[in-house]
């Protein structure tokens, strides 16, 4: 039977396979063979198309509807589909991951979390296709050069992203509707192999919409005026299209879990038994793990995407971290330190459910100093805006401390401080209710203490020397071996701990519950913000075009070509966030009702008789 | 319903902490409008007229100081002359240049012929610029801007000027950031460039009383015009003893070339 399973999980795999590259043989002009040669070669036989350049508008050509902010509809209505997009496609991801550990370990509160998490995305599948609609009704509507431009070069994968997403829709439903009828042996493998092909689709699919966002901010194969020469895959695979599909991939699923984390939440709160409220906290430590084990990688993923724009474009790089979006990083640091504080804080609340934390409880309080200090001097700005009074008084445009803590070798070491401590807080959390009893735990102990001291002092080496006292060349690079460094100790400690504490002896069990009703507002803090903050990525990508509608070919000349100010920006993020949590709310109780049922006696004619 | 109130209540005050945050907690800088077209007037424009166009264009459109700053994440260009004359005779040199005017020209469109070490883009060893043709793209210099930069390029490193003011280029039409003139009406006169800029918050100059800078009032008398444009260009070149570097921002992006003249005029005048 084993060997059996073996091969259907195999078999899955290669479907999953299959279907990545099912991508080359629905868009016309791609051949799969061809996908990694030179881009130029591929250019070449694709010359008996022949494209128009990029239009030259003005403002006359944006049709415009009295009382209507075309710019604000489409910017709205893009992040509306953007962040169900991105709900929809993580929790498929995490849901197959908890399906397998159900499986594997045969628990099946497992199995019952994972149908869970996919009954609400359900709902949610069907408001972002909604707003997938509507957004496309909105481009063709207020930018139709735009569009057509960008629907002449992508015609192919936006044929290809209609069809997969029926491929997508199909296996979704059969997925949800067919969970329990899927049970039980060779059906739950079969069910598995749904799941996979379900994420492999739906990746695939944000990976086609990536392109056509990622060709408008670094276009491939066109010339000075827009005339496109290449391929659809010329197009897709242009410059920034793999590190946003990274960065994407790994915020999706570190959100999602922020979103179903909500969820677990709400559900805890308005819990009416012990149990309800046992099984929502359970659910909410799981959804919040996964929002951390995502949200740990992301600064790199970050970081890396970052990198990229400057070897694309220096002058892009640039205008994104020292021109006028500067300031964006320092409100994303409090956004980011209020996800970290925010997770840690549930953690600690967390510890209560086991009196075995309580051994743990003096190390928190500096725990928490650190991870304070270091987003104090991440959000430190290097640049002050001063009046000339204040800066003659100051003796320049830097503080004399602030300003060596602005700049990234700063940013970086607190980046990664809080990261380690985050991850420390999460080790304590998961040893809590444990004691090691193998008989080298003092060994192991002593291993990951020093692992982490000489880790910081790393850290700290990399940071300061090579930060302040080398060339700008060293600067940059440092960053590297800072974030593997903070890799190794992650790696090694979850090696250690999962050796030393196979068999671990249990001192107290966790007792699911047991949490005060605060812990349950840090995981919507952490829903808040994360949605909130990626409205505020969302809008320096898509700003450092500037007024581009592709970045240096196709010029935006509509009234709304300027790059709106930060409070104007901030503003329309709320409304927007506020949006989109009255849809999660509905979509919430759309879960809620599903199961309630009324009695109506009297009312069917079988039940009178 | 009363946990319901209580998450909506906590979540509109979360999502109004950040938007309050980013409206009152950091600095409103309004980036800067789009380009619009205007047209140059390169027939009546003095060398110095065309020098200070120049500048202005390494500043402002040509996003120059971008990457050419004190950051150095491209060379500093004060002595781009020179550096031109080195670059020229060095075996990795693979332009066709046969003087500074024509070499300078080059690294504006074709930045790959030279790439000073250290400077290329990661992993091409020195190869290949980072740097975009300037003449291309986003930046769209057209020949008399590039013209323009490259006369002052020159100046600065304290060489003659070989550029000559293009004539024959009756189309030539630029971008200009509209804060630099094409996207308000001229300034009529210095006093209007004075009272815009309010250069009497810090100057003693038009009837205000200024203390932080130079009193302005007999400044004609006391320097020259070369001197007074260089202090509205780069006025850290040269700081009056008891001020302070970094005090004064230049104006190179802001006046266009004639308002320069005139405001450089009108302070020549005072003594």
């Amino acid at each position: 039977m084993q060997k059996r399973n073996s091969r259907i999980i195999i078999g899955a795999f290669f479907i999953a396979a299959f279907a990545l590259f099912l991508l080359p043989s629905l868009v016309p002009g791609i051949d799969a063979s061809l996908a990694f040669a030179d881009e130029a070669a591929v250019a070449s036989d694709a010359d008996a198309i022949t494209y128009a350049p990029a239009p030259k508008l003005t403002a006359a050509d944006y049709p415009t509807i009295p009382g209507v902010n075309s710019r604000v509809v489409v910017w709205i209505v893009a992040q509306l589909h953007l962040w169900f997009g991105a709900f929809v496609l993580a929790v498929p991801i995490f849901v197959f991951i908890i399906e397998v550990i159900g499986m594997s370990t045969r628990d099946q509160r497992y199995d019952n979390m994972a149908y869970e998490f996919i009954k609400i995305s359900i709902t949610a599948f069907s408001l972002t296709a909604i707003l997938g609609g509507l957004l496309v009704f909105c481009l063709i509507l207020f930018y139709p050069d735009l569009f057509n431009y960008l629907a002449t070069i992508f015609k192919g994968s936006m044929f290809a992203y209609a069809l997969l997403f029926f491929v997508e829709s199909a296996v979704l439903y059969v997925y949800y509707y067919g969970w329990h009828w899927l049970q039980g042996g060779f059906k739950k493998w079969v069910h598995l192999t749904l799941g996979l092909l379900l994420n492999a689709s739906g990746l695939l699919l944000m990976f086609l919409a990536n392109a056509w966002t990622t060709f408008m901010m670094s276009p491939s194969a066109v010339d000075a005026a827009g005339v496109f020469s290449g391929d659809t895959w010329a197009a897709i695979h242009n410059f920034l299209w793999n590190p946003i599909n990274i960065h994407r991939t790994i915020a999706n699923v570190a959100y999602g879990g922020s979103i179903v984390g909500a969820y677990a939440a709400f559900k805890f709160l308005s819990a009416r038994n012990k149990e309800q409220r046992a099984h929502y906290d359970w659910m909410g430590y799981n959804a919040n793990f996964i929002a951390i084990a995502a949200l740990l990688p992301l600064p790199f993923a970050g970081y890396y995407l970052t990198a990229e724009m400057y070897v694309y474009s220096q002058q892009m790089g640039i205008t994104l971290m020292g021109g006028v979006f500067a300031w964006i990083f320092i409100i994303q640091a409090v956004l980011i330190g209020a996800l970290f504080l925010s997770a840690n804080y549930y953690l600690w609340c967390g510890m209560g459910r086991s009196e075995g934390a309580h051994r743990y409880y003096p190390y928190i309080k500096y725990i928490a100093i650190v991870i304070v200090v270091s987003f104090l001097v991440w959000f430190t700005p290097h640049t002050l805006v001063l009046t000339n009074a204040e800066l003659k008084s100051l003796g320049g445009p830097y503080h004399a401390v602030l300003g060596p803590l602005g700049i990234m070798p700063a940013k970086n070491t607190a980046v990664n401080l809080l990261i380690l401590f985050t991850f420390l807080s999460f080790m304590f959390y998961r040893r809590a209710n444990k004691i090691a009893t193998v008989p080298w735990a003092a060994k192991g102990n002593a291993i990951q203490i020093a692992l982490f001291t000489t880790g910081i002092i790393n850290i700290f080496i990399l940071g300061t020397y090579y930060g302040y006292y080398t060339n700008t060349v060293y600067k940059v690079a440092a960053s590297i071996p800072q974030v593997l460094t903070t890799l190794v100790i992650i790696a090694i400690s979850v090696a250690i701990d999962a050796f030393m504490y196979k068999g671990a002896k249990e001192v107290a069990p966790l007792r699911w519950g047991r949490v005060p009703a605060r812990s349950q507002y840090a995981l919507f803090l952490l829903a808040v913000s994360f949605t909130w903050l990626m409205g505020l990525m969302g809008y320096v990508r898509s700003g450092i075009r500037q007024h581009w509608h592709v970045t240096n070919i196709f010029r935006d000349n509509s009234p709304d070509a300027f790059t709106p100010g930060l409070g104007y920006a901030a503003n329309v993020i709320s409304i927007a966030t506020i949006i989109f949590m009255a849809m999660v709310m509905f979509v919430f109780w759309l879960s809620t009702i599903s199961s309630h049922k009324s009695k109506t006696a009297g009312y069917w004619k079988e039940q009178g008789t | 319903m009363n946990n319901f109130l209580k998450v909506a209540i906590f979540s509109l005050l979360t999502i109004g902490a950040f938007t309050a945050y980013s409206n009152f907690g950091i600095p409103q800088i309004v980036p800067a409008p789009p380009p619009v077209e205007e047209e140059l007037d390169l027939g009546g424009m003095t060398m110095d007229q065309f020098i200070a166009l120049g500048d202005k264009l390494y500043h402002g459109k040509g996003t120059c100081t971008l990457c050419h700053n004190e950051l150095l994440r491209a060379p500093l260009l004060d002595d781009s002359v020179a550096m031109a004359l080195k670059h020229m005779s060095d075996p990795n040199y693979k332009g066709e240049a046969t003087n500074v005017e024509e070499y300078l020209h080059e690294s504006f469109v074709k930045p790959s012929a030279y790439v000073v070490a250290g400077f290329g883009k990661a992993g091409s060893n020195d190869t290949e610029s980072p740097m975009p043709d300037v003449s291309g793209g986003g930046i769209g210099l057209s020949e008399a801007e590039i013209a323009a930069v490259i006369a002052y390029l020159q100046d600065i490193s304290g060489s003659e000027v070989t550029v000559s003011i293009p004539t024959d280029v009756p189309e030539e039409t630029g971008d200009e950031e509209s804060e630099g003139g094409g996207g308000r009406a001229p300034f009529e006169s210095a006093e209007a460039i004075i009272a815009e800029f309010t250069c009497g918050a810090c100057h003693k100059i038009a009837g205000e009383e200024g203390e932080m800078g130079p009193d302005l009032t007999q400044i004609g008398a006391l320097r020259d015009r070369d001197h007074l444009r260089r202090a509205l260009l780069d006025p850290n070149a040269e700081i009056t003893d008891d001020f302070m570097e970094g005090m004064m921002p230049a104006y190179g992006d802001q006046l266009n070339a004639n308002e320069l003249e005139m405001l450089v005029n009108y302070m020549a005048g005072l003594k």
